[in-house]
């Protein structure tokens, strides 16, 4: 048993591990979109807390915990001033604005003469192994299990589905946007420095665009309405290239068709799941009969 | 002099009773609105002879436009503690405005708002529910997805004083709080009669249901000012009149409410003193009987002669 088991990660070892790594980017997403809140950021917070990392670890010789940290937290101090001014915005508008930040920081990266410029950094020592990413997810997943019947979790929910009304509860809508904000971008950040001293290389265009919305299918596909969404998904979309390896047979090329694939994936969700994954575990007939229930109990209401 | 000043505003702040009907026991609901009162305030012993002669709410010339329309031109009102008071008038009066002012989710353009000697009409609405003054909806807004004892569990948010790490290491308090709120939350239930309906999906409600449970969210964290906006638009008759039971009872006990309906039979029932907003002015203040006797109240419900004749 423990042999099979020992096999089995030497040979998907890598998928292991970046598929945790892109568990807790998935989580980082769910603290905002659980809040309501469409942001795109976290794929830049990833960025500033891996090239925080790397440069901690090669140019300051700081030990490896303290760097992991310092890259989460140097990601949060970013995400203050940022949410302050942008969290007014809602919706899509909140997307668009923090894409912007997000292409702003990858620029900066590209720059970044002392970082490497375009190239990024090279060599940086790997010093992640799997436990600390299945620890560090493992926290996380205990934080959003605590968090659901919490004050703030249910602050969080009632944020997403009534701003106005949650005010008039008494909960501090502002303050509770900008802190999920903040810890959205610490998840990320320790996330991304993480990664950095996973595969010695930090290349600033990983923490673009393309990641972001990655980040955000994980959560969609997953479902974001239970914490264990987003890994799911994560978990999911990064093991398709390896799914798809098993269909070689039948002319899938599994570089080349991943995105193809999980674009499959995404629409069927969108379609037939709308909350994500998570929901087929708690599909059962009866749930159907009572959904109708409400409906009619609804229009008989009228409006 | 100041000091004299301080003592007779914490004997005028402690205008509510606890709401003890149907909650578990009078001390927690006590506590509870020890908890939404000014630090200074909390120490101080009840005295309710005092409290009747003073206003609790005082608006004065608040003015409120949209763009070039003045919903709200210069409204001034008060409400003595322990009061139902009645806002009445013909549609678009300005009577939603006015309660969207006081709660906070619009600013006035001018004029201002006090609660005891508190000037509220600066603060942004989470402070202003925090003072102990919470409202309802006139298009219902509950949280549609939760089910309804979650909805006042909501409500019970200034309540709750759990924190993130006490919950993160399972700190025994969190729990003997949560059992407590949620035995509060399903006495106020069954004291707006949504007794065993706490598991559905609020939306699952009927209208009249979701109404009383805005109210039951409202009065979840023990406020001292209650703004019901057409609680009973959708009841039928026997509905409104046992929401006009329940308001007596709340009233009885210490709360004051400020109550803008249509429903004007439930208004004559209710209410102690009632305002009559017409075009964004205050055009009558009363007791139910006075207010219907007035010449200009008459007028801007049915027309004046000349216009009718």
């Amino acid at each position: 048993m423990l042999g099979a088991l020992h096999a089995f990660y030497t040979q998907h070892s890598a998928l292991i591990q970046v598929g945790g790594i892109n568990a807790i980017l998935a989580i980082s997403l769910y603290f905002t979109l659980a809040t309501g809140l469409l942001s795109l950021a976290n794929a830049a917070f990833m960025g500033i807390g891996a090239y925080t990392g790397a440069l901690l670890t090669m140019r300051a010789h700081w030990p490896f915990p303290l760097v992991v940290l310092a890259g989460g937290v140097l990601a949060a101090t970013t995400a203050v001033p940022l949410g302050l001014p942008v969290l007014r915005l809602r919706g899509v508008f909140l997307a668009i604005a923090t894409i912007g930040f997000g292409e702003v920081v990858r620029i900066f990266f590209i720059n970044w003469s002392y970082a490497g410029g375009a190239l990024g950094i090279d060599g940086v020592p790997r010093k992640t192994t799997w436990w600390h990413i299945y620890l560090a997810l493992v926290l996380l997943l205990f934080i959003c299990w605590r968090l659901r019947r919490s004050r703030a979790g249910y602050a969080m929910e009632a944020i997403r589905q009534d701003e106005a009304a949650s005010a008039t509860m008494g909960i501090n809508v502002t303050a509770y946007k900008v802190a999920v904000f903040v810890a959205g971008a610490f998840i990320a950040g320790i996330a991304g420095s993480l990664q950095a001293h996973l595969r010695y290389i930090v290349d600033p265009n990983d923490y673009g665009f393309s990641t972001a919305v990655d980040i955000l299918v994980y959560a969609v596909v997953g479902g974001m309405n239970v914490f264990i969404g987003p890994v799911i998904g994560a978990a999911l979309i990064t093991a398709l290239p390896d799914i798809l390896r098993q269909f070689t047979s039948l002319g899938v090329q599994p570089g080349p068709d991943r995105a193809l694939a999980s674009g499959i994936v995404l629409l069927l969700v969108i379609l037939f799941l709308p909350e994500g994954l998570v929901s087929i575990a708690r599909f059962r007939p009866w749930r159907r009969r009572q959904t109708t229930a409400i409906a009619t109990q609804r229009a008989r209401a009228g409006p | 002099m100041a000091a004299a000043a301080n003592d007779r505003d914490r004997d005028a702040a402690r205008p509510c009773r606890p709401l003890s009907g149907a909650l578990p026991t009078p001390t927690l609901a006590a506590e509870g609105i020890a908890r939404t009162m000014m630090p200074s305030e909390r120490a101080s012993a009840p005295t309710p002879k005092e409290t009747a002669s003073r206003p609790l709410l005082v608006v004065e010339n608040v003015r409120k436009a949209f763009g070039g329309v003045h919903a709200v031109e210069s409204v001034s009102f008060q409400i003595e503690a322990g009061h139902v008071q009645g806002l009445i008038g013909p549609n678009g009066a300005g009577k939603t405005t006015v309660i969207n002012i006081i709660s906070g989710l619009l600013r006035a353009d001018g004029g201002t708002i006090h609660l005891l000697d508190r000037r509220i009409d600066q603060l942004p609405p989470h402070k202003i529910a925090a003072l102990g003054v919470r409202r309802t909806h006139q298009n219902i807004r509950l949280f549609a997805k939760m089910s309804v004892l979650d909805n006042v569990t909501v409500g019970q948010h200034l309540l709750r004083r759990e924190t993130l790490v006490e919950r993160l290491v399972f700190a025994p308090r969190g729990r003997a709080e949560s059992a407590r709120l949620h035995a509060e939350a399903e006495a106020l239930l069954a004291r707006v009669g949504l007794q065993g309906r706490a598991r559905v999906p609020a939306a699952a409600l009927s209208y009249g249901d979701q109404r009383r449970l805005e109210i039951a969210r409202a009065l979840a964290s023990h406020p001292r000012l209650l703004l019901l906006d057409e609680p009973a638009a959708g009841m039928n008759h026997t509905e409104a009149a046992a929401l006009g039971e329940l308001m007596r009872d709340l009233a009885a006990q210490g709360l004051t409410i400020l109550l803008v309906e249509h429903n004007v039979q439930l208004v004559m029932d209710v209410c102690d003193r009632v305002t009559v907003l017409n075009f964004g002015r205050v055009i009558a203040h009363g007791t139910p009987a006075e207010v219907t006797r007035d010449p200009e109240v008459i007028a801007a419900y049915l027309g004046t002669d000349e216009e009718t004749g």
